[in-house]
């Protein structure tokens, strides 16, 4: 016997808009992946001499902790699929705990970095070679646009706990869970990007 | 393909519920794939770092950047299940990345021969 429609719904449109969403999101990391190949094309040496400041173990510890992350994010909308709402919450919670480590990480890295005199507008950046300054002018840009984009996704995986703890989320209805999931992964796919422009360039 | 109405629910059996007995559901994988899939990803960021000490000039920064693609591909297709819902989103995210691809071909277009 039908009750009659719910309020309405559209999983496929939801899921697509948040495709489309991070489709923005991949230009606006593009386009400073672009002016990074433009400057290490015109700068090429300055950069390499420049990549070996960065804390390369920091670096890939960063990218182990994101992956794990992914996975528990992934785990945990599998979960949900499967009706574990106890076990979704705590595989995003381990996610959450992971993307609070990055930060932190990331807190010590710039610490390090500017008591080493590696900040824009440092004596080392205005005197230094040119290509060392824009090197690490597009490290604290892109480093933090991204580090900023974690604190988001921290948000949201935060706001999915919530909502699956007060069963608005529920396995018939967790395309916001999905869709959360997927901006936390295309946060990690970002990483992926960066850990070897940034750290790997020795 | 994934069901769009669902036009009953709260225990009521019907066409328009999800089937969930026995069968694989939409675009899910069982834990241990996604746990295959992380082993994967670690083992390429390893192999990323192995590759950066040795010395290989100009084709450094490909072969670093083509591990990541793969990390990258293995992250789209089965954390984020990329290919499990229709079409749409495999060709617009194609299209997304080829967009780029042009930019920065355009662009080294120009720079490469100033």
């Amino acid at each position: 016997m039908r009750t009659g429609m719910s309020v309405h719904r559209d999983d496929v449109g939801a899921r697509m808009g948040m495709w489309f969403f991070l489709y923005t999101e991949i230009m606006l990391f593009g386009g400073l992946f672009i002016l990074y190949a433009a400057y290490y094309h015109r700068y090429a040496d300055d950069f390499i001499a420049a990549g070996n400041q960065t804390e390369l173990v920091l670096g890939a510890l960063n990218t182990a902790m994101l992956l794990i992350s992914s996975f528990a994010v992934a785990a945990s909308v599998e979960a949900m699929g499967r009706k574990a709402s106890k076990a979704a919450i705590i595989l995003l919670s381990f996610a959450v705990i992971l993307g609070a480590a990055f930060l932190f990480n990331k807190y010590l890295e710039w610490s390090r970095d500017f008591s080493n005199g590696f900040y824009p507008g440092s004596d080392l950046m205005v005197n230094g070679p040119k290509g060392q300054s824009i090197f690490f002018a597009l490290y604290f840009v892109l480093t933090g646009l991204h580090a900023l984009h974690v604190f988001i996704g921290m948000c949201l995986l935060c706001a999915c706990i919530i909502l699956t703890a007060k069963k608005r989320i529920t396995g018939d209805r967790m395309v916001i869970l999905e869709n959360a999931g997927l901006f936390w992964h295309l946060v990690d796919v970002i990483w992926i990007f960066l850990f070897p422009l940034f750290y790997l360039l020795h | 393909m994934m069901l769009i109405m669902r036009v009953s629910h709260r225990g009521i059996e019907g066409p328009g519920r999800l089937d969930v007995t026995g069968s694989q559901k939409k675009y899910t994988h069982p834990y241990r794939a996604l746990a295959l899939v992380l082993a994967a990803v670690l083992c390429l960021t390893a192999v990323t770092v192995a590759v950066s000490y040795l010395d290989l000039g100009a084709f450094k920064i490909t072969a670093a950047l083509t591990i990541a693609a793969a990390k990258a591909t293995l992250v789209l297709l089965f954390f984020m299940g990329i290919g499990k819902t229709g079409k749409a989103i495999p060709i617009t995210f194609i299209t997304t990345i080829v967009i780029l691809a042009v930019f920065i071909g355009l662009l080294f277009f120009d720079i490469a021969y100033r």
